[in-house]
């Protein structure tokens, strides 16, 4: 990607939490980043991380209460994306940003066709009449490689297997041409070998349309294949960004290196013993005061249990919260 | 593992395991769906045998099958030396301590109204007559077995995150002192970080107790790191089985081959490398098999022969076994005229 792109998403600080019974839970802690234009940015992380809140957080798709975004900016073609009026966000939301969730059954309403729930935002955003917007369709099916596109626009959902599903949740959020694709853990729900078409799939699409996009997952493998760029989430906090080889290359901070050779494989060496992170991810609370992965680093020292390392640079577009330097093997300075 | 001095602990021969459908106003029998048709391997005492495919392929229903939590439509199954493939239920009980399963999920596999020591014990009550505090004994040593704090025996199910609640399930599964476990998907449910622990942990109960697993999974890298042979089933059938090295470095089937091959690599610049088999379509429905080969509508080497005659199961190297004509010496000849022909 070039540097100097101008992005198309810029999230600055983005806090959210939720108030419950127990007291508020900080879910999303100052989570920076950007998004240029035809970017495949690779979100990763555990359940409870934050990933999805983050996604949620940005296009106001979260029920308010119990959740509140309290601080921030999300900048998309110029409009502060928490700051504008709920109509439009909804133009933006069908229009210009694409979403696509982990389950397909869900998200599709079953007592509507496929064909009318790919029509709808056609209709409702790009102004088509009934006829235009069924030709659209058909062609939307066809590019995400639905056979007979034609005769399935008049079937329901439970009417198609899962990985047809989900290329229909991808033809539902490419149908208005957005800017922005957020694909939400959209292979987990599936096969390896429909995940394999999903995957292939998407590189196809970037290619003829060239959106950013946005992938949520916890594959590790699925993120060495697509993502130009990740994102590694722990605890609510980004705690590593880096360019997809020089992550994996050269992984910075201790949950992503130890993440990263706790996964096996199904080809290269076979070690006999697993390498494990020992504990438990953290529990949510309140906001932060110190590192959240410090019961669970081999390098934690005192200044991990009063302060929350906020994110350096230490490379070319790769930068890491931790107060360990990995390169030295000591603790920064400052 | 495969060598010839190891005695199968367990045998299933021909299994099948079909569903009935009922349609119509009046219920009649429509059909079946055949979840399991036809299944026959061997585990070795000590062994973990992999059995993986995708969702919809029977992997689960063979695993509860084999411990009979069905009554099956045919075949037999031997655990140790009995034969319970026919035995009505109520015989089985006594059998019941010697075969254990670990579930998928641990949230629902867990009655949420019970303590962790009522639900380790409940099998002690069921199967033994240890008095209260031989009872406690025995639970706390099952807690320390799987890394549970003794201090929360008294907590319920909720309170504990998905890993330590997959733990109890083991422990439940243990009290017993059983000598077969299935392990149904029990890591499926947790996250990455946490599934290597439970990984870990089955494989150093099986050391220290001499257990052996029927390890189920859509996992592949993970079951073969824990596996020592593999078994692969596609829509009901075990299309190949050979030795975990075997299966994992040259497959014999185009089902195994496509299947390993769609698996991601956690490596950029191995992933690269991957030459990947993009099967077409979706598996065909249980309901309704196609005729011939099971994976004749999606193999890409598929052959004329594959559309009329169903492979046989048979071995094609030393522990290697795979259902596919490709592989059959009587029929490689016609089969290789065939997709000359074809070629033209």
């Amino acid at each position: 990607m070039p540097d100097g792109a101008v992005p198309v998403l810029d999230v600055r600080n983005l806090k959210t939490i939720f108030r419950t019974r127990g007291g508020e839970i900080h879910a999303v802690n100052s989570v920076s980043f950007d998004l240029k234009p035809g970017e495949l940015l690779g979100v990763v992380g555990e359940s409870g991380s934050g990933k999805s809140v983050t996604m949620m957080s940005l296009i106001g798709l979260l029920p308010s209460p119990p959740a509140e975004v309290r601080e921030g900016e999300v900048l998309f073609d110029g409009t502060n994306l928490l700051t504008t009026d709920e109509e439009t966000l909804r133009k933006i939301r069908g229009d210009r940003i694409g979403f696509v969730f982990q389950d397909p059954m869900t998200s599709l309403n079953p007592v509507f066709t496929v064909g009318f729930q790919i029509m709808e935002p056609l209709r409702k955003h790009m102004g088509l009449d009934k006829a235009a917007a069924r030709v659209r369709a058909k062609e939307l099916l066809e590019l995400v490689g639905i056979p007979d596109a034609e005769r399935r626009l008049r079937d329901y959902p439970h009417q198609f297997s899962g990985g047809m599903r989900q290329r229909v949740m991808i033809a539902i959020a490419l149908a208005c041409d957005p800017k922005v694709l957020i694909a939400d853990e959209p292979t987990t729900a599936l096969d390896v070998t429909i995940q394999a078409q999903i995957l292939e799939l998407v590189k196809e699409l970037r290619q003829k349309l060239g959106m950013a996009i946005i992938w949520i997952t916890h594959d590790l493998g699925v993120i060495a294949g697509i993502a130009d760029r990740v994102m590694v989430m722990y605890g609510g906090q980004v705690v590593e960004q880096a360019p997809v080889k020089d992550l994996f290359a050269n992984p910075q901070h201790p949950y992503t290196r130890a993440l990263l050779q706790t996964v096996p494989s199904v080809r290269g060496d076979r070690a006999d013993r697993l390498r494990v992170i020992e504990g438990q991810p953290p529990v949510l609370g309140g906001p932060p005061v110190a590192c959240p992965f410090r019961a669970r680093c081999t390098h934690r020292f005192d200044r991990c249990d009063r302060e929350n390392p906020a994110r350096r640079d230490v490379g070319a577009g790769h930068d890491v919260a931790c107060f360990w330097d990995a390169k030295t093997e000591a603790p920064i300075d400052g | 593992m495969a060598d010839g001095a190891l005695k199968p602990l367990v045998e299933v021969r021909n299994l099948k395991m079909h569903f009935p459908i009922f349609s119509g106003i009046l219920r009649r029998r429509a059909g079946e769906v055949k979840a399991v048709d036809g299944v026959s391997f061997d585990i070795f005492e000590g062994e973990t045998l992999g059995l993986v495919g995708e969702s919809g392929c029977g992997k689960s229903t063979a695993g509860r099958a084999i411990l009979r939590l069905y009554d099956i439509t045919e075949g037999s199954i031997r655990i140790d030396g009995a034969e319970i493939g026919s035995q009505p239920q109520d015989d089985l009980r006594a059998m019941r301590p010697r075969m254990q399963m670990v579930f998928q999920d641990p949230q629902a596999s867990l009655n949420p109204r019970m303590s962790v020591a009522g639900i380790i014990g409940e099998p002690l009550d069921e199967h033994t007559k240890l008095s209260k505090s031989e009872k406690l004994d025995r639970i706390y040593e099952l807690m320390d077995a799987v890394g549970l704090n003794r201090d929360f025996a008294n907590r319920y199910p909720h309170e504990f995150s998905g890993g330590q609640r997959q733990r109890i399930g083991i422990a439940r599964a243990l009290a017993l002192n059983p000598k077969f476990i299935v392990c149904d998907e029990p890591i499926a449910a947790l996250d990455v970080s946490i599934q290597a622990q439970v990984v870990n942990l089955l494989e150093d109960l099986q050391e220290k107790f001499g257990l052996t697993y029927l390890f189920i999974s859509h996992d592949l890298s993970m079951v073969r790191h824990i596996a020592d042979r593999v078994a692969v089933m596609y829509l009901g059938k075990v299309v190949e089985l050979a030795p975990r090295d075997a299966l994992y470095t040259v497959p014999k089937h185009p089902y195994t081959e496509a299947l390993l091959s769609a698996v991601p690599e956690p490596d950029p610049r191995l992933e690269a490398k991957v030459e990947r088999i993009i099967l077409k379509g979706d598996v065909p429905s249980p309901a309704n098999p196609p005729k011939g080969c099971n994976f004749c509508t999606r193999c890409p080497k598929v052959m004329e022969i594959c559309r009329s005659e169903e492979p046989e199961f048979r071995e094609v190297a030393p522990g290697h076994f795979t259902a596919c004509h490709l592989h059959d010496q009587t029929k490689s000849q016609t089969a290789g005229k065939t997709a000359a022909s074809e070629a033209q």
